[in-house]
């Protein structure tokens, strides 16, 4: 972490509770975590993504995690491509499927409206914009105006997430670490 | 359906016109990625375009012209919402053009 209080600069009683994650989870805190709980008056997105990742949404939840790591690979965020690759993976249990679409999306095993949905949304976070046209690709292709919406949320969100994880240098987990932290988010979200 | 935009207004609110240590007016110039001095501007500029790409030593610079670390975390803060919220109306409003709707 890149700046000492988003490691050491929280209140008395975060730091206990921090501690106690680290105790009761048997690794380290994660840096996202860290951060989520430093001055939450100021940054505070949790629930933001919290209704993008786990509200209601005709894309599932392994769906909306395939994105997030998704959009995360095209930012080469390190932090957020294991995450959410784990979380994705746990979601769907299939990891095949996770890791085929982040290496080559066109061929990965995915349905055309989330795979065209995907392609948007890597154009948009890689050239910061699209248009018309782009969508109705993605209208053309079975996508709702609403999962395109709900897509463009979870898009935010990391587009948000992936820069802080990069400029604050988030440290990446070891594998149990990781898999760890993608059943605390399936379980207890992102509040 | 999810809908962020009342808990998206909300954060903008927060960041740019909250509690902080950076000015409102360095927060907001953050936020929009314009009007800033240097060395800010720059940084802003890779926080927005090419986040994987900041060092140790772009913190340090911001350090030595004497920002705070809170100043720094507001400011980066700022700097990734402001970018993620222009591609975010950039793609609402190209879903309006393809559904002709305003």
């Amino acid at each position: 972490m890149r700046l000492a209080i988003l490691d050491h600069g929280h209140g008395i009683r975060t730091k206990a509770m921090l501690a106690l994650i680290r105790v009761v989870s048997g690794h380290p805190v994660v840096d996202a975590v860290k951060l989520a709980f430093y001055r939450p008056g100021f940054y505070r997105a949790g629930g933001l993504t919290q209704e993008a990742m786990r509200g209601p949404s005709e894309w599932s939840i392994a769906d909306r995690e395939l994105m997030a790591a998704f959009v995360s690979k095209v930012n080469e965020t390190e932090f957020c491509i294991a995450a959410h690759t784990a979380t994705s993976a746990i979601a769907y249990n299939d990891g095949a499927k996770v890791s085929a679409t982040l290496a080559d999306l066109e061929t990965a095993p995915l349905s055309e409206p989330l795979r065209a949905t995907l392609r948007m949304l890597g154009k948009l976070t890689r050239e910061s914009k699209v248009d018309a046209d782009d969508v109705l690709m993605v209208l053309a292709a079975g996508a709702s105006e609403q999962q395109i919406k709900d897509a463009l949320a979870v898009a935010f969100a990391f587009n948000v997430t992936d820069r802080l994880a990069d400029v604050f240098d988030f440290a990446v987990g070891d594998p149990k670490a990781i898999n760890a932290g993608a059943k605390y988010l399936l379980a207890r979200g992102y509040r | 359906m999810s809908d962020i935009n009342s808990l998206h207004t909300s954060l903008v609110a927060r960041v740019l016109e909250g509690e902080g240590q950076a000015s409102p007016e360095i927060r907001r110039a953050a936020f929009n990625n314009e009007g800033l001095a240097e060395p800010i501007g720059k940084f802003v500029e890779k926080v927005a375009h090419k986040a994987r790409m900041v060092t140790d030593a772009d913190i340090g610079t911001l350090r030595k012209a004497g920002l705070s670390e809170d100043q720094i975390y507001e400011i980066v803060v700022c700097a990734a919402i402001g970018q993620a919220t222009r591609q975010y109306r950039n793609a609402l409003v190209a879903l309006s053009a393809a559904t002709g709707r305003n």
